[in-house]
């Protein structure tokens, strides 16, 4: 039996666990993914490594999974099924586990039309219930067709949740499809109403899944603006943007908010899982002023 | 409906490029209703091509032009068809390749559209694409709303996270699909279908070219599709 992930056994051994995003590089360079990932090294259980995101290119969150390893820091495997058809997500899956990755999370993906290659094909051969399923079917030593595997993965399965979705309803169907499908993590998107969170928290419960609340970095109070103005679906509260308006320096303003938020869900929550963009020395700073 | 819109004159006159007589096929079905190859835009497109020194010896709108009979007969009584340089066609792919079928292999036969959607028509002029022809109807769980037509991501098993207030990420002014479809089943006491989890999607049923043969040479037990069990 292979041994179980740092985070998965911190997870369950009741721990409150921290896990951060790490974006890998637009090209072959990797010293700042590698100097990021030092950054973070003893200060968090794991690192996401993001998929693509936002449909932008960059180095594949398989190859920097592996290079994190290589550094002694625990990948979350971030995969999207935007951008492969079910033969390439399960080989990658399978090379995931080969090179040692024991996390990984299952997305949807951003749509195309967002990122950096518009006129690419969105693939989207299957769906994030699917893709958790069939994660959990190559745990089980099968492949999609119910072929016997030689050698089967054993991942730690993760997926999303949206706790502030409108309308809720569609969404927890959702969530719990995902339960059903064999994930056994949650990392939630950016948490802004933390009642409604913890509302969200107290239902899942009885699914015996680990959640981790998300929490996003607002550097200022004209990201704070921009993402309620451009991101639908955010809603970052006004007292939040008159905290970052009124601090002589908005990003530690950021911070502290992020730091409370943390510590909000240190009171009840399994983990916090940050989303920091870029910014990985202040999640460093976020994680210390949590305490 | 097969929905149409005009390509660029300027790639119909690079096609044309070298050729002096031009024939000209619109299509009296939906490309008519799309104002894309009726009479009106027949005409236009005669003056457009005589106007820039080509000679248009004749021009058909039949009644269907993805309707290879129809073309055929054409074909047979009007002999400055065949004599022309090359052939536009104002029609759909399907009408296109039908004619470009019937045609001389020797004949170059051109679109002058393009072919976006299969729709549902609102009112006349007002066209929403209405199916995706994935060759397996998933609408029997969906209320009616078809997630491979109407969601971006062709989604299976609900929203994507990108739903916001109800409304879809990629295209802010339009409904999530899947919002739609829980309203709808939840309206008529069916939401245990989207509890359900769907698996994905059997795209061997899809495999490019597809045909149905109802009758004459292949029909009987292959009929239905071109797909064949492994």
């Amino acid at each position: 039996m292979t041994e179980k992930s740092k985070l998965q056994k911190e997870l369950n051994a009741g721990k409150f666990v921290i896990t951060a995003e790490i974006c890998p590089p637009r090209g072959t360079d990797t010293s700042v993914f590698i100097e990021k990932a030092r950054l973070l090294k003893g200060k968090i259980t794991s690192a996401n490594v993001t998929d693509n995101q936002r449909a932008v290119m960059r180095l594949s969150s398989l190859a920097c999974s592996a290079l994190l390893l290589k550094e002694g820091v625990e990948p979350v495997f971030q995969m999207t099924c935007r951008d492969r058809n079910r033969l390439a997500i399960q080989s990658d899956i399978l090379g995931a586990w080969a090179l040692g990755v024991r996390n990984i999370l299952a997305l949807t993906g951003d749509h195309v039309s967002f990122g950096d290659h518009r006129d690419a094909k969105a693939v989207y051969d299957l769906d994030s219930v699917q893709l958790v399923e069939t994660i959990a079917t190559l745990n089980a030593g099968k492949n999609m067709k119910g072929t016997e595997l030689r050698g089967a993965t054993d991942f730690f399965i993760g997926a999303v949740v949206a706790p502030e979705a409108n309308p809720w309803e569609p969404e927890e169907m959702k969530f719990e499809k995902k339960v059903g499908a064999g994930a056994r993590f949650f990392q939630t998107q950016a948490i802004f109403d933390m009642d409604k969170f913890k509302r969200f928290f107290e239902g899942s419960v009885k699914f015996n899944v680990k959640v981790l609340g998300g929490i996003l970095l607002l550097k200022s109070a004209n990201m704070a603006n921009f993402l309620n103005k451009n991101v639908p679906g955010v809603h970052v509260p006004p007292s939040v943007i008159d905290e970052l308006t009124g601090a002589k320096d908005q990003l530690e303003a950021g911070i502290k908010i992020a730091a409370r938020q943390v510590r909000e869900l240190k009171k009840f929550c399994h983990g916090a899982h940050i989303m920091a963009i870029g910014q990985e020395e202040s999640v460093v700073k976020i994680i210390e002023e949590a305490g | 409906m097969i929905i149409t819109k005009k390509k660029d004159l300027k790639d119909i006159l690079a096609a044309l490029e070298g050729k002096k007589t031009v024939y000209l096929f619109g299509c009296d079905s939906c490309a008519e209703q799309c104002a894309t190859g009726g009479e009106k835009e027949i005409k236009e497109m005669t003056a457009a091509l005589t106007e820039r020194g080509f000679e248009v010896v004749g021009s058909s709108i039949p009644e269907e032009t993805c309707y290879r009979q129809l073309v055929l007969k054409d074909y047979k009584h009007k002999k400055e068809i065949e004599s022309a340089d090359a052939v536009v066609v104002l029609a759909c792919g399907a009408g296109v390749r039908t004619v470009a079928d019937v045609a001389k292999e020797s004949q170059p036969v051109i679109p002058a559209l393009d072919s976006t959607f299969l729709a549902t028509v609102e009112r006349v002029g007002r066209f929403f694409e209405g199916c995706a022809l994935c060759g397996e109807c998933v609408l029997i769980d969906t209320a009616g709303i078809c997630p491979h037509t109407e969601c971006p991501k062709g989604l299976l098993n609900g929203p994507c996270g990108g739903v916001a207030d109800g409304m879809c990420e990629v295209d802010v002014t339009s409904p999530c699909a899947w919002v739609r479809i829980y309203n709808r089943l939840k309206e008529q006491g069916r939401l245990h279908l989207m509890k359900r989890r769907k698996p994905p999607k059997d795209n061997s049923v899809g495999v490019r070219p597809r045909k149905t043969l109802l009758r004459g040479e292949g029909s009987g037990h292959e009929a239905g599709h071109g797909r064949k069990k492994q």
